[in-house]
């Protein structure tokens, strides 16, 4: 069952659930992504990314890895535009994570610029991710205006907070028919199988690995997990009681008598 | 002395904002009494996920330096959580050293007996290629602050060429009205710092004698102005030893908060420079702000501001600097020259602002960062 479960994007298939983010890079962090957590697809931030550079993060990212350049340092649709076509022009191919942010302190993403960036991308040709907080009315529109999955987040870029917007994610999952991939706040690998026992296509995690403390162990951990909570959605988690046992005397018997 | 002007008051050409901000970062300061804190106000304070101006207080206060480890370790892990080991590197570039200001402490200050000297636009271009060379994608460009012999469109100039050669542009100048930072945003610039130097006014008038600096509002208010003009970045700083540095450390990151609540998208810098010595005066020195202090003040910055960019200078010997970019610092300077056209062949020009205590070149500091386990990272910015 699982050989066949493929996460499709964009008309690509990818046998790994696992993206690596790339804002807090470090060689090491992409080479124990690659090697310990099999992560296909990391993503680039396009503003650290240029020839010259002393130690250009495109150099290591191995072949056979699709990238994933954002838009990250766009405060408006506008940039977010200017910078996917950028990333296009430098080579990276044509998917593009739209992150488009006016704020400093939260690093929260602004939907209504989010939708504006997507609808022009798309219509590009680009594949188009966008992050976004999680709104279902902005994850339709996402949707009409051409995205090519969602990404949604769990808890502030950082936070480590993990699922903090449950709830609402859930939602994105059970209405929305694209893959809901939960990007940001995912600190710890049982944040990340919960994310894909929900259901979520798949989890995008950096800071975690980043700052963990044997980093290929860890990005080993996130492998794991996640495949632990692909396998548990697929198989359909059983019926979870929330609280003791069930009434002994069925509440509906007096319609027998 | 008897003619000096009216600090508070505004000098002809001067934008003027509302003082609404100021009042408020100049009244809590003043309040701030941080003899009053408690080793229990600090723990409450630690304990807090987000710190309020009040916890902030609190790791300001002197109760805190027996709790300075702990504060340290919440610093690195809020560092670690927002910036992972990434440190940005960048250089300044000092293109004039004339002044038009009576800064007591600077020794660029107008009575100050030194080598005056400006590079021309080649010059310019010669340093930015050797400073290119070395890797760096960063760069700060800095004046004296004199419009008379460096003008806005010298500047802009300057930041034209610098386009060139680097992704990103700051500037550290003379304070400007807000059509001028539009001005020299177009032309390439996106990051302004502008110490206040002392948020006590009194203090402040004392220590700025002439020049337009002497304006206390028309500073206090750059940063806002920088952002109307369409800048990125906005730095803000005291210097360290000049006042009581609590207060002024309160007060720079007050300001910087309540900036930042107000032109949400602002990113926010914080630098935090102690008193030097500067030519013909060997003497000045940052009184209490020991290096105990100053890792205090830093790590306070970091966990009222987990978000913010906080730069430390080579005024601090490498001891120092390689331990705090990985506590709380994110952002570093290498192969410094504090003078005057001292970064390409050509001989130096003019001398320098103050005394450097790490004279590290760019390799080295790399090499130092990439040992400590931490990512030199040479440009995250993208001039759209």
């Amino acid at each position: 069952m699982m050989n066949n479960d493929k996460l499709i994007i964009g008309g690509k298939e990818f046998n790994s659930r696992f993206i690596l983010g790339s804002g807090k890079y470090s060689l090491e962090l992409i080479k124990a992504a690659v090697e310990n957590a099999g992560a296909e697809i990391i993503t680039l931030a396009l503003r650290r990314a240029v020839s010259g550079d002393v130690a250009n993060i495109l150099d290591y990212i191995p072949k056979g890895v699709t990238l994933l350049p954002n838009t990250s340092g766009a405060r408006n649709a506008d940039e977010a535009v200017r910078i996917a076509r950028l990333a296009r022009e430098a080579g990276c191919g044509d998917f593009i994570k739209i992150e488009v942010i006016k704020d400093s302190k939260y690093l929260l993403p602004d939907n209504y610029e989010t939708i504006k960036a997507t609808e022009i991308l798309a219509k590009e040709g680009f594949v188009v991710m966008p992050y976004m907080y999680p709104d279902l009315n902005v994850a339709r529109s996402l949707r009409d205006a051409g995205a090519a999955s969602i990404m949604p987040l769990g808890a502030p870029i950082g936070s480590n907070k993990g699922m903090a917007t449950q709830e609402f994610i859930q939602i994105l999952i059970d209405e929305i028919d694209l893959p809901i991939i939960v990007d940001a706040g995912i600190g710890r690998p049982s944040q990340a199988c919960l994310a894909m026992e929900m259901g979520a296509a798949a989890v995008m995690a950096n800071t975690a690995i980043a700052t963990a403390g044997d980093i290929p162990q860890m990005a080993s951990a996130f492998k794991l997990a996640i495949e632990s909570g692909r396998k548990a959605y697929l198989a359909g988690l059983g019926r979870v009681l929330e609280k003791g046992g069930s009434a002994s005397s069925p509440l509906t018997g007096f319609l027998e008598d | 002395m008897s003619e000096r002007t009216n600090h508070m008051e505004y000098a002809e050409g001067m934008e003027q904002l509302d003082h609404t901000l100021m009042n408020e970062v100049i009244s809590r300061m003043e309040a701030y009494d941080y003899n009053a804190f408690t080793s229990d106000d600090v723990k409450t304070a630690l304990s807090h996920s987000t710190k309020s101006a009040e916890d902030f207080m609190a790791l300001l206060s002197p109760a805190a330096l027996e709790h300075l480890e702990e504060i340290a370790q919440a610093a690195r892990l809020e560092t670690k959580k927002h910036f992972g080991n990434s440190v940005n590197m960048f250089t300044p570039l000092y293109i004039s050293n004339y002044c038009e200001n009576y800064c007591i402490y600077c020794g660029f200050n107008c009575h100050n007996k030194i080598h005056r000297a400006k590079l021309n636009e080649e010059e310019i271009e010669r340093e930015m290629q050797a400073i290119a060379k070395t890797g760096l994608q960063e760069v700060l460009i800095l004046t004296g602050e004199s419009r008379k012999m460096s003008d806005v469109e010298y500047i802009g100039n300057a930041c034209k060429i610098a386009r060139k050669y680097f992704k990103q542009v700051g500037l550290e100048i003379y304070p400007v009205n807000s059509d001028e930072y539009a001005y020299l945003h177009k032309c390439g610039a996106d990051y302004i710092t502008v110490f206040q130097e002392t948020y006590n006014s009194d203090k402040y008038e004392t220590l700025h004698l002439a020049g337009h600096k002497r304006v206390f509002p028309y500073r206090f208010n750059a940063q806002e102005r920088a952002l109307m003009g369409g800048m990125r970045g906005v730095g803000f700083a005291s210097l360290l030893g000049l006042s009581d540095f609590r207060k002024d450390a309160f007060a720079t990151g007050l300001h910087a908060y309540l900036i930042q609540r107000k032109y949400p998208h602002a990113e926010i810098a914080f630098s935090c420079p102690r008193l030097r010595p500067i030519i013909n005066n060997d003497k000045i020195n940052p009184k209490d702000v020991h290096e105990k202090q100053l890792l205090q003040v830093i790590c306070a910055y970091r966990l009222f501001m987990p978000f913010a960019s906080i730069t430390i200078s080579t005024r601090e010997c490498q001891r120092f600097r390689d331990n705090v970019v990985d506590i709380a610092a994110t952002k570093i300077s290498a192969g410094v020259d504090v003078g005057i056209g001292g970064h390409g062949d050509g001989e130096k020009k003019g001398d320098e602002q103050f005394e450097i205590s790490d004279g590290r070149n760019v390799k080295e500091v790399y090499d130092a960062l990439v040992k400590n386990g931490l990512q030199p990272v040479m440009s995250e910015y993208i001039y759209v």
